[in-house]
């Protein structure tokens, strides 16, 4: 009775499940496009004339030459203003990235092994701020600043850029699972003073957290745009801020406004590219530990 | 006595007299010096939070508050709810939220459920790696990138929006899409790290509890719908307050949209946009901290909810 029972559900299943496959299978794959073909076709691009951009099939490859001409067209723009953007981009994310790191590993490690009147505060406004988007504090930021006489000077951007509570919050979870009070405690025991505590015992274990909040930090600094766009206009700006002012040179998304045009489509592509490719590389280097979904782990009991 | 033995032990380990004489002293007191340390090390972090988290929400409630210095009450508030554009920039902020909340909760789960089921181990990271490699151009390049993507005259998917009736960039940003536009600029970027988080939460639910289920009959959907999702409910609500969070704060979207279509999009649509007009072209600085504070209490009462009763963060 029971075997045949369950016969009856196997078989009744059977059919099912494979539609049911098939299904997932087409649906995850036409997502696989969604994500991917527009990268593939922003990586093309700049291989294109612009008549090729419009008449040519989306995925063809136009030619080294066409790109060289780009890339000419690019850099001969307002005499290579791209490389002053790009370059103010690497010093803004850098010198965040270095204060960040200095200023949250520190203060996550305090928070997990140390214990000060103060700490339970700390630990809850981080968490709260954290959640904030940064969009919410830009305009009472620059207000600010600017009562400060600090806008328009690159430490009116690496200064809010080195505000990580996120960094401060995955340092404090590393710490509290991956490092013990046992450890720490025999350190001391042997004699050694807390900063050696940190700096010898903590410190070495640190290096995935690290290098979790060192990414995170440049991602998140290298594509934003609101902040650097109030606070560092014009020369100053961040190649992001900069793209979006290629944009007025750029009269083909509206066929109907005038003006000398000084940019084509395609530059403008290959200007994109240029201001994603120091991510996409970290992307791709990161790649392992990105998708093991250590931002979830990180929280695991 | 008592101090000189302790001393004398500690030499060999310490450096340096210095050394010595703070580890003499922290031990003893060790409770008293990792307070110290504890101090010491969140204090660079502490300033920061301090100049960059608290102070500046404080001189925004006193900006909206006052006008020239003075107190002046509600003044600015009704001030900003009289402009004619702020309820039509509450009503696209409120169209976009709940379109984004809807179509990503939904996508989100759903292929995070799929990827997770995927047997190849190789097969799956690729996919998760694909979903998540938009978001390295979060920001304007992404807006940027879209911009091409949505002009049909140069877009690889001309086809698609031919057929949709759009047959001009003007058309494709028209007022009554632009919930839709965004909507997809805002998942194609931040999908994918969301559903690589969905997926380690996958993870985490017990090999046995599948197993079980498994083994009393239930197909890939009824798993899905009475164990895995239920157990993911902490991240679903986590992925819930950080999209309107981010969702009420739209910016760099209609502001790109707005630069590249030559007004088409308002460069009024959104409520930071207008926030930002009122500072830098109208000079208001005070109706533009009203509208700010505004967002940001938005935000601050998602977060502060989201974390006393979330329950996701546990821990202490």
């Amino acid at each position: 009775m029971r075997s045949g029972q369950r016969a009856v559900r196997e078989s009744g299943f059977a059919p099912g499940r494979w539609i049911g496959r098939a299904l997932a299978t087409v649906v995850a794959a036409s997502f696989v496009v969604f994500f991917a073909l527009p990268l593939v076709w922003l990586l093309l691009a700049p291989t294109k004339t612009a008549k090729q951009l419009l008449l040519a099939n989306p995925f063809s490859f136009g030619g080294f030459g066409t790109l060289a001409a780009n890339w000419d067209s690019l850099m001969t723009f307002q005499n290579g203003i791209v490389w002053m953007w790009i370059g103010n981009s690497v010093l803004y994310t850098g010198g965040a990235l270095i204060i960040t790191l200095v200023v949250s590993i520190p203060a996550g490690y305090a928070l997990a092994l140390t214990d000060f009147k103060l700490r339970k505060t700390l630990l809850a406004v981080t968490l709260i701020v954290m959640l904030i988007p940064s969009t919410a504090l830009v305009l009472p930021v620059f207000l600010e600043l600017s009562a400060v006489h600090l806008v328009g000077t690159p430490l009116a951007v690496i200064l809010p850029f080195s505000f990580f509570p996120f960094g401060v919050y995955l340092t404090y979870i590393y710490f509290s699972t991956s490092v013990s009070h046992d450890l720490l405690n025999a350190a001391r025991i042997d004699g050694a003073g807390e900063f050696r505590v940190f700096w010898s015992v903590a410190m070495p274990l640190a290096t995935p957290v690290i290098a979790l909040v060192g990414f995170f930090n440049i991602v998140g600094n290298w594509n934003n745009y609101f902040l650097p766009f109030v606070m560092a206009p014009g020369p100053r700006s961040p190649i992001q801020v900069g793209l979006a002012e290629l944009l007025s040179n750029v009269p083909l998304f509206n066929p109907t406004s005038a003006g000398s045009v000084t940019i084509d489509m395609p530059t403008l592509a290959l200007a994109t590219v240029l201001s994603v490719a120091p991510v996409l590389i970290i992307f791709l280097f990161s790649q392992r530990f990105l998708v093991s979904g250590m931002t979830a782990g990180g929280t695991k009991e | 006595m008592r101090s000189i033995t302790v001393d004398q032990i500690a030499a060999p380990v310490a450096g340096s007299t210095e050394g010595l004489r703070r580890d003499a002293a922290a031990r003893k007191n060790p409770v008293r010096a990792r307070a110290v340390m504890g101090y010491v090390f969140s204090s660079g972090y502490g300033v920061l939070l301090v100049l960059f988290g608290v102070l500046p929400t404080i001189y925004a409630i006193f900006l909206a508050f006052t006008k020239d210095g003075a107190f002046a009450g509600v003044d600015n508030f009704s001030k900003v709810f009289g402009d004619y554009r702020f309820w039509p920039a509450v009503q696209h902020v409120a169209v976009y939220l709940v379109t984004w909340l809807i179509l990503q909760t939904v996508f989100v789960v759903l292929l995070a459920l799929i990827v997770h089921a995927v047997g190849t181990r190789w097969l799956s990271s690729s996919v998760r790696f694909v979903y998540y490699i938009p978001g390295a151009l979060a920001g304007a390049s992404s807006v940027m990138l879209w911009l091409f993507l949505l002009d049909p005259t140069v877009s690889p998917a001309a086809g698609l929006l031919q057929a949709l009736g759009l047959n001009t960039f003007v058309q494709t940003v028209s007022l009554q899409n632009l919930p839709v536009v965004f909507t997809v600029i805002a998942f194609w970027t931040g999908a994918g790290g969301w559903i690589v988080i969905m997926y380690g939460a996958l993870n985490n639910i017990p090999v046995e509890v599948m197993e079980a289920a498994r083994i009393d009959g239930a197909g890939a959907v009824k798993t899905a719908w009475h164990i895995q999702l239920p157990l993911m409910r902490k991240w679903i609500s986590y992925m819930g307050i950080m999209t309107l969070a981010a969702g009420t704060q739209l910016f760099v979207e209609p502001r790109v949209l707005s630069q590249a279509s030559k007004g088409v999009v308002p460069p009024d649509y959104s409520l930071n946009q207008l926030a930002y007009l009122f500072a830098f072209q109208q000079n208001d600085f005070n109706g533009s901290a009203a509208i700010s504070l505004m967002l940001l209490v938005v935000a601050l009462g998602l977060a502060t909810f989201f974390v006393f009763r979330g329950g996701l963060f546990e821990r202490d």
